[in-house]
C-alpha cells in the first residue's frame, strides 16, 4: 500500500507540482477556450489572460508562505522545498 | 531550417541540457564516491528503461488526433512551463536558494560515502548502481516527455530527438571529461529560459488544441514568447523589490545583483 502511494505521490509531484491552482487554473483556461471556441467566440486570448493570472496568485502563495518552508529561527539559509520535483 | 524549426530545437536543447547537467552530477557522485562500474552499469539500466519507454509511448503518442494530443500536451507544457518559471523567478528574486550543482555534487557524494557496500548480481555496489539508476531514470524521463510532445506537436520528432541527444552527449561529455560537476552551467538562467519556452508553446499549443485560431497563426509564437519572458522578468523585479522592501513572510534569502538568477 506504501509503494502505492509512493507511486501515486511521484506522479503527482512530477505532473501537479507543488501548486495544484496552477493546475486546476490551466484546466479551466483549457476548457474556457473550448467553450468560447463552440460559442463562435474568438478564443485565443483567454489563455494568455489565465498566465497573467495565475502566475502572479501562484507567486503570491509561495512567497506568503504555503509554497516554500517557513523560517523559524536563526539566520536566512538557504533551504530545498522537501516536494521538489527532479529537475525542476 | 525554418524558425519553427530553430524554436524547436532551441527549446529541446536547453531543457535537455538542464536536465543532463542534473543527471551528471548524480552519476558523478555515485562514480567518485562509490565505484565507477557500478554508476556506469545503473546508468546503462537506466537508458534501456528510457529506450523502452519510447518504443511504448513514441508511437502511441503519434497515433493520437492533432487536436487530443495539443491540448494534452498543451495542457502538460502549461503546467511544468509554470512550475520552471514560478521557481526560476522566486530564485533570481531572493526569495528561494539558488540551485547550487557543486553544492548538490557534495551532498550526494557525503551520503553516498556514508552507505555500506552491498554486492549484488548487476553490480560490484549496489547503491551505487540504484543512485545512478535513479538519477538518470528520473531526468532522463523529462527528457522523453519534452522530445516527444514537442515533436509530435511539431511533426518533427526526429528533429527534437537529435536536439536532445546533442544537449546530452555535449553535457555528459564535458562532465566526464573534467570529472566534476557542471557548476558554471548558469543553471538557473537556463531555467529561466526553458520555462518561458514551455509556457510560450504551452499557451500556443493548448489554444490551438482547444479551438483558438491565433492571429499570424504560427507567427504568434514570436509574440507570445518575448510577452512571456517580459512578464517574467517584471514579476521577478517586483519580487526583488518585495524582498529590499521586507515585504512577504516567506522564506526570503538576500537577492541577486541581476534580475535573472546565474
Amino acid at each position: 500500500m506504501s509503494k502505492l502511494r509512493a507511486f501515486g505521490a511521484f506522479w503527482y509531484d512530477f505532473v501537479i507540482g507543488d501548486d495544484w491552482v496552477v493546475a486546476a487554473g490551466i484546466v479551466l483556461g483549457l476548457a474556457g477556450t473550448y467553450g468560447l471556441h463552440r460559442a463562435g467566440v474568438t478564443a485565443w486570448w483567454l489563455l494568455p489572460l489565465v498566465l497573467v493570472v495565475l502566475l502572479p496568485l501562484s507567486l503570491a502563495r509561495a512567497v506568503s508562505g504555503p509554497l516554500l518552508p517557513r523560517r523559524t529561527h536563526g539566520p536566512r539559509t538557504p533551504q530545498a522545498s522537501p516536494r521538489t520535483p527532479p529537475g525542476h | 531550417m525554418s524558425a519553427a524549426g530553430s524554436a524547436l530545437f532551441i527549446a529541446v536543447f536547453l531543457a535537455c541540457a538542464v536536465e543532463a547537467v542534473e543527471a551528471t552530477t548524480i552519476v558523478l557522485a555515485a562514480g567518485t564516491a562509490r565505484d565507477w562500474r557500478s554508476a556506469g552499469t545503473g546508468s546503462v539500466a537506466a537508458l534501456f528503461v528510457l529506450a523502452v519507454i519510447v518504443a511504448v509511448l513514441g508511437p502511441a503518442v503519434s497515433h493520437l488526433p492533432l487536436t487530443t494530443l495539443r491540448v494534452l500536451v498543451g495542457a502538460l507544457l502549461l503546467v511544468f512551463g509554470l512550475q520552471w518559471l514560478r521557481k526560476a523567478i522566486l530564485r533570481a528574486s531572493g526569495h528561494k536558494a539558488l540551485h547550487d550543482e557543486a553544492k548538490l555534487y557534495a551532498e550526494h557524494l557525503a551520503e553516498a560515502k556514508g552507505q555500506q557496500a552491498r554486492r549484488s548480481f548487476l553490480a560490484p555496489d549496489w547503491y551505487g548502481f540504484t543512485l545512478s539508476f535513479k538519477g538518470v531514470l528520473l531526468e532522463g524521463l523529462e527528457v522523453v516527455f519534452i522530445v516527444l510532445t514537442f515533436g509530435a506537436n511539431a511533426k518533427n520528432v526526429g528533429l527534437a530527438a537529435i536536439s536532445a541527444v546533442c544537449a546530452v552527449v555535449l553535457v555528459a561529455g564535458a562532465g566526464f571529461a573534467i570529472k566534476a560537476p557542471l557548476a558554471r552551467v548558469p543553471e538557473n538562467t537556463l531555467k529561466f529560459v526553458v520555462g518561458i519556452m514551455l509556457t510560450s508553446f504551452g499557451i500556443f499549443w493548448g489554444g490551438e488544441g482547444a479551438g483558438a485560431h491565433w492571429p499570424g497563426s504560427d507567427a504568434a509564437l514570436l509574440v507570445i514568447i518575448p510577452a512571456v519572458a517580459l512578464f517574467g522578468l517584471g514579476l521577478t523585479a517586483l519580487l526583488r523589490r518585495s524582498v529590499e522592501g521586507g515585504g512577504g513572510s516567506g522564506t526570503r534569502l538576500p537577492a541577486p545583483a541581476s534580475p535573472v538568477a546565474r
